[in-house]
């Protein structure tokens, strides 16, 4: 069981515990500072938060006490002479890897990092960032194309699966020296119709994979909900109540049939259906879907973020925070929330540590 | 020769009193400056040593214009502040 919660927000990271009567706040740390991500690293206890100050850039801070103290570390950043001369406006994504102390890092712009000394030093993936269809990509919300996903093969270490918004879904079965799209069933129609299908244009939210089942990925897409049971070869289209629009996508970690979406109006309308906050939970691998309202408010007009969900290793405790600063918690796989905090600053991410 | 002075946005990364400092132009006083202390350069210069774009130098009272403010020169007692925008952020 996983015991604490980091909650990346606006305005700091806020630290939940868990004891016998439930969650409670534990810390707060960068207070005033946007917080966009942040996460824990089991092999050595380290806790990473990644801020954007905006005016001066985006910063890496490292902790390795449990967040009494945290020190600057290196943010990732593209090497001068990198074609386009990019320069890293938000860290997106954020990963442990196989090897001790190695992180892997998505950004905004779209580049793909690694560090083998717990973030002391990075290196740009030029593989990806040199792919010819990048000159297709285009930024979904911000000005520029972004890596929000980056999922690791359980099993194997070199196979690499990235989710670029927008910029469809890559792998990489070789640690990053080639890329193959892999978008097979995704469409667009945010594009003219020529190109629904292609896949550089493909605008996944947010990838989720089931970790005791890894050929088992979920997508919450610009234009709907998507599955694949053969490790992202193809894509199926998903078929929910309420709404397949949203952001946010949690897998179930070790059964491969379940997982949760948590779904808004439409692109034109980034708020609940009728002004209720619901999720939608999948236990057939995406044929049937149950919703659930209890615990959630309505009216309400909070929105989830891509990494604004979270599921523990035992696929029972859910966390979820908003853009209205609502933070809730369940503790029966989704079916009922508690309300734990509904006044935080806007939550980008969740994660249970 | 240059008198600098950092917004408090900095304080903790950058020097929080004025700091005198040689250079022929504001691009140089501060390589100077980020020489001795490299964590401040990451937050005034993005990695491709552009100015960041919601940073804003003002030489001798003048602000400058962001795409040449770092080759500005400077005369023999500038003084420099290196503010945010208040754009942005």
């Amino acid at each position: 069981m996983q015991d604490r919660a980091l909650v990346s927000t606006r305005k700091g990271l806020f630290i939940y515990a868990r004891d016998d009567r439930g969650w409670r706040l534990a810390a707060m740390h960068f207070a005033g500072s946007p917080v966009t991500l942040s996460l824990a690293d089991r092999r050595d206890g380290a806790i990473y938060a990644a801020l954007n100050l905006g005016h001066f850039g985006p910063k890496l801070h490292r902790s390795d006490d449990g967040g009494e103290s945290w020190q600057e570390i290196a943010a990732p950043s593209f090497p001068q002479g990198t074609a386009d001369s990019p320069a890293l406006k938000q860290i997106w994504s954020l990963e442990t890897g196989d090897k001790p102390g190695m992180l892997w890092a998505g950004g905004i712009p779209a580049g793909l990092f690694v560090s083998e000394d717990r973030g002391a030093t990075w290196q740009l993936v030029e593989p990806l960032w040199n792919r010819p269809e990048r000159a297709r990509w285009f930024g979904g919300g911000y000005d520029d194309a972004g890596i929000h996903s980056v999922l690791i093969h359980p099993r194997d270490p070199d196979h690499v699966t990235v989710g670029i918004s927008c910029g469809g879904v890559w792998q990489s079965a070789d640690r990053g020296k080639t890329w193959s799209p892999k978008t097979d069933g995704m469409f667009a129609v945010y594009v003219p119709p020529e190109q629904r299908n292609d896949s550089a244009v493909q605008d996944p939210h947010r990838v989720a994979r089931c970790a005791s089942s890894p050929d088992t990925l979920w997508v919450q897409h610009h234009n709907g909900m998507f599955h694949s049971a053969d490790g992202a070869a193809h894509w199926s289209t998903l078929s929910p109540p309420v709404s397949d629009f949203g952001f946010a996508v949690a897998a179930h970690p070790k059964d491969p049939l379940t997982a949760w979406f948590v779904p808004a109006h439409s692109d034109q309308r980034r708020e609940p259906v009728d002004a209720k906050l619901v999720v939608n939970r999948t236990r057939d691998g995406g044929k049937t879907f149950e919703t659930f309202s209890d615990g959630l408010p309505s009216p309400a007009y909070d929105l989830v973020y891509r990494h604004g969900l979270d599921v523990d290793d035992a696929g029972s405790s859910l966390v979820m925070g908003s853009t209205t600063g609502g933070l809730w918690f369940s503790a029966d796989a989704g079916e009922s929330w508690l309300l734990e905090a509904t006044r935080l600053p806007p939550i980008y991410a969740v994660r249970f540590a | 020769m240059a008198t600098v002075h950092f917004t408090r946005w900095l304080a903790g990364v950058a020097p929080g009193e004025a700091v005198e400092i040689e250079g022929q132009t504001v691009g140089a006083v501060l390589e100077h400056l980020f020489a001795e202390n490299a964590t401040a350069r990451n937050y005034v210069l993005d990695e491709q040593g552009q100015l960041r774009k919601h940073v804003c130098i003002f030489l001798d009272g003048e602000r400058l214009a962001h795409g040449a403010a770092l080759a500005a020169p400077l005369r023999p007692q500038s003084e420099i502040y290196v503010m945010q925008a208040l754009s942005g952020g």
